[in-house]
């Protein structure tokens, strides 16, 4: 897709039966939905893998009585950390768990910053396309200088000179919506 | 979120590394999966001794007739033709 949809366009076509959208929704979701199982939640990769195609399964599914088409993000969320729960809940039947200690499984601070993470990871999608592969690869992928500079035929010290300009470009990006006013909550 | 230092947009881009490339791609493949599962359905459906051909021997029957053996595909099918 050349221009990048909202949440409300992505799931209005998701619905229509689009399936490069359903691919787009999965992609923009994915590292959140896997981040809240292994982070948060501190499932095993299978038990993850389980939750990430349970969440996206039931997303499909219930596309259609998802009242209100922005608040896509919240409810992945709220329906991967059900998930999350019921896993931990049906490991734990040997081992009796409260069900408080479930709910708090899923650290509120963990969860927070992954909301953070998500909104600053949409706002890598506005910065230049340059600047969004090298603070992807470095930073999420966990990349070294050498590893990026080979692939992208630069030299280390130029990695880290334009890690830093996109670093500041991002930071200009985010700060110029926050003295904008309140995020709409969706791209 | 107020202070977008570079440390703590590090430590946020660092938050989401990609989920594994299999995980993605099968969800991604969810609808072509549902329409698969559709398409069998119908067909056992319409179609008594493919039907049974289903019942008797699930991955046989969709192997005979050149389907994918989508595992989310073959589990759900399952599940339909169990108490039948």
């Amino acid at each position: 897709m050349a221009q990048a949809l909202t949440d409300s366009e992505l799931v209005a076509r998701c619905r229509a039966g689009d399936q490069e959208a359903w691919a787009e929704l999965v992609d923009r979701f994915s590292r959140y939905v896997y981040a809240i199982s292994v982070q948060a939640f501190r499932l095993s990769d299978a038990d993850a893998e389980d939750v990430f195609q349970e969440v996206f399964a039931r997303a499909y599914q219930h596309l259609d009585g998802l009242r209100d088409d922005a608040a896509v993000r919240p409810w992945l969320a709220q329906l991967t950390r059900r998930l999350c729960i019921d896993r931990l809940r049906a490991s734990a039947r040997e081992r009796p768990t409260a069900d408080e200690e479930l709910e708090l499984a899923g650290s509120e601070e963990t969860l927070t910053l992954l909301e953070e993470a998500l909104t600053v990871h949409e706002a890598l999608a506005e910065i230049p396309e340059h600047c969004r592969e090298i603070l992807d690869r470095f930073f999420a992928r966990d990349e070294s200088y050498k590893t990026i500079g080979e692939d992208l035929d630069l030299p280390s010290g130029t990695i880290a000179s334009r890690i830093s300009r996109c670093l500041a470009r991002l930071r200009e990006l985010l700060e110029g919506r926050n003295d904008a006013g309140p995020a709409s909550g969706s791209r | 979120m107020t202070a977008f230092d570079e440390e703590r947009l590090a430590r946020l881009i660092r938050a989401l590394p990609p989920a594994p490339e299999a995980w993605v791609r099968a969800a991604q493949e969810l609808p072509l999966a549902k329409a698969e599962l559709d398409e069998i359905v119908a067909r056992a459906e319409a179609d008594a001794e493919f039907r049974a051909r289903l019942v008797a021997d699930l991955e046989a029957a969709l192997e005979a007739e050149g389907y994918e053996r989508d595992p989310a595909v073959v589990e759900e099918l399952r599940v339909r033709f169990k108490s039948t």
